[in-house]
């Protein structure tokens, strides 16, 4: 759409404005002050520069659950994203079946954070669980509670049980949206289906793809929900992720200059994957828009 | 309907994702007994105990309605602000405007972690640190960014000329945008205020943060349950049911919508 070119559309704006920087300005202020000084008390602080930053760099602990992070992050791009195109590919297109499979499959995205945590607890416990015990009568020798390789399994399933059906969802709107004359001159050429997906489907879900892709990446390497129910981030280190030990400095340690200098990279680290995301996203729209163009 | 091959990973994910929902169901049926003494597909006893103390015992029920309000509170701070933010974004062309709606978008990108310390202490210096609002307004952070996203994209697919005819036929710009233009884009709304609520239902860190005594969320009650000595399984799976319920009521009903609302947003 032609957009006219009008300052005072500023105005509308303003309330958004107003409100963001109320709630997102003032405290990154905040945390940016805490990251430069050392707090005794409300009065009692002294500006002690980039130490906090260089401690905070130092910090093994931090290695690890930054380590821990990326792994953790990848293999749940790696096996959501294909494993929600292949779902969105075998939906039913219209029909009762289709609203029921819909609803179904949204239903994790809905579960509360921690209560998905606490669904996985009760689930996979070999005492009192379906899927430990399941595990344990194959016998396979499993227990998420001491053995660190299990806890990690389990909480890359339970992110897979969570956050697949999102992929699911945006991939099967676009699909929805293919018209029917692709379809009906793939079948007239005798194409196979795979040749269907790759040169019909797929191109046309890229988008779609990348804004998954997206925002898989942001909410993976912010969990920490549904680990601090499940696990606690136990057994050892074996499951503390980022926000988690984020949190555990913040509020059960107090060490606020620490923290605060941690916050300030984390948050630089995800602007700077965004970006370059977005940068992907728009560059390739720039791209369709000229072709239009010239058409 | 005839049966397809295609159709065999959906079952096997669709059993994948109701498995876990459908132990939580039988425990929640169950009595603790039960529950550690044997292990059964299907409650032996069938009780409703768990359920009725959810139900009459306020330290229960008041973390229900606590989350009830600070998400349908946060559902109508982030539509008002973000309605005519989406508007302009559609509209019009302005300085900073595409800036702007990137910065928007990176606070849906913030670590909540990290604005956890800030808000608590710029919310008790204000004076509403354990009130709904404090909840309200730091779940904001998120769900404006998302709600302008998702109306721009509604927006954008109404023509320009409807603008341009109302204003000739001498609608003022508040008449034209509430009479004429809201309708327009219902379903829009409708589904922005669905994932508001969504986002701000699901939401545990800030929510707990924030509140000690007067808003604690369910989330939070539960978790407080989690870590007594002697768990009470049943109950904790009770809990857990009655906040999948309202999830599913809503998605049934705006269900032929949800998929549009990703799909529209500007990317």
């Amino acid at each position: 759409m032609n957009k006219t070119k009008n300052q005072k559309a500023w105005l509308l704006v303003l309330p958004v404005f107003a409100l963001v920087a109320f709630s997102a300005i003032i405290p990154l202020m905040t945390v940016v002050n805490y990251s430069v000084q050392d707090i005794f008390g409300i009065d009692d602080r002294v500006f002690v520069g980039k130490e906090w930053y260089q401690e905070i760099l130092r910090d093994e602990v931090l290695h690890g659950a930054f380590k821990r992070q990326l792994i953790f992050s990848a293999l749940v791009l790696l096996i959501e994203i294909p494993l929600g195109i292949a779902v969105a590919l075998s939906l039913p297109r219209r029909g009762f079946g289709s609203s029921l499979a819909i609803t179904l499959v949204a239903i994790p995205l809905l579960v509360p954070w921690n209560v998905v945590g606490t669904v996985w607890q009760v689930f996979a416990r070999t005492d009192i669980g379906l899927g430990g015990s399941l595990l344990l009568s194959f016998g396979i020798d499993y227990n998420y509670t001491s053995n660190p390789f299990d806890a990690w399994i389990t909480v890359l399933i339970m992110d897979i049980w969570h956050w697949t059906s999102l992929v699911v969802l945006l991939c099967f709107a676009r699909l929805q949206s293919i018209p029917n004359v692709y379809y009906q001159a793939a079948r007239i050429d005798g194409a196979s289906l795979w040749s269907i997906f790759r040169f019909i489907q797929l191109p046309k879900m890229k988008e779609v793809l990348l804004l998954a892709v997206l925002l898989r990446f942001i909410d993976s390497f912010l969990i920490y929900t549904e680990p601090f129910v499940l696990t606690g981030g136990g057994p050892g280190n074996a499951t503390t992720f980022l926000s988690q030990y984020l949190t555990q400095l913040a509020v059960g340690q107090f060490d606020l200059g620490p923290a605060a200098a941690f916050s300030i990279i984390y948050f630089l680290i995800i602007l700077l994957f965004s970006w370059l995301f977005f940068t992907a996203l728009t560059s390739q729209q720039e791209e369709k828009l000229e072709k239009t163009r010239e058409n | 309907m005839k049966f397809k091959k295609r159709y065999i990973l959906l079952i096997l994910y669709l059993l994948f994702l109701l498995m876990p929902i459908y132990w939580l169901m039988n425990m929640s049926f169950k009595t603790n007994e039960e529950i550690l003494g044997q292990f059964s597909l299907f409650p032996e006893t069938f009780v409703w105990d768990n359920y009725i103390t959810i139900f009459t015992d306020a330290s229960w029920y008041s973390g229900y309605i606590n989350s009830l309000i600070y998400v349908v509170l946060n559902t109508i701070i982030s539509l008002s602000v973000a309605l005519p933010a989406a508007y302009a974004f559609s509209r019009y062309e302005f300085l900073g405007g595409n800036h702007l709606f990137f910065w928007l978008l990176s606070n849906r990108m913030a670590p909540p972690a990290v604005f956890l310390l800030p808000f608590l202490n710029f919310y008790s210096s204000i004076g509403i640190f354990d009130t709904h609002l404090a909840v309200a307004l730091a779940h904001t952070l998120f769900n404006v960014p998302l709600s302008v996203w998702i109306l721009e994209g509604f927006m954008s697919g109404i023509p320009k000329e409807i603008d341009e005819s109302a204003s000739i036929d001498g609608y003022s710009f508040p008449k034209f945008f509430v009479k004429l233009f809201l309708p327009l884009i219902a379903p829009g709304i409708g589904v922005t205020a669905f994932f508001c609520f969504m986002f701000s239902w699901v939401e545990l860190l800030l929510a707990r943060t924030l509140t000690t005594v007067n808003a604690k969320p369910i989330s939070a009650v539960m978790t407080r349950t989690v870590s007594a000595a002697g768990m009470d399984w049943g109950l904790l799976a009770a809990a857990g049911v009655l906040t999948i319920v309202p999830g599913i009521l809503v998605i049934w009903f705006v269900r032929n919508y949800i998929a549009k609302g990703f799909s529209l947003g500007r990317v």
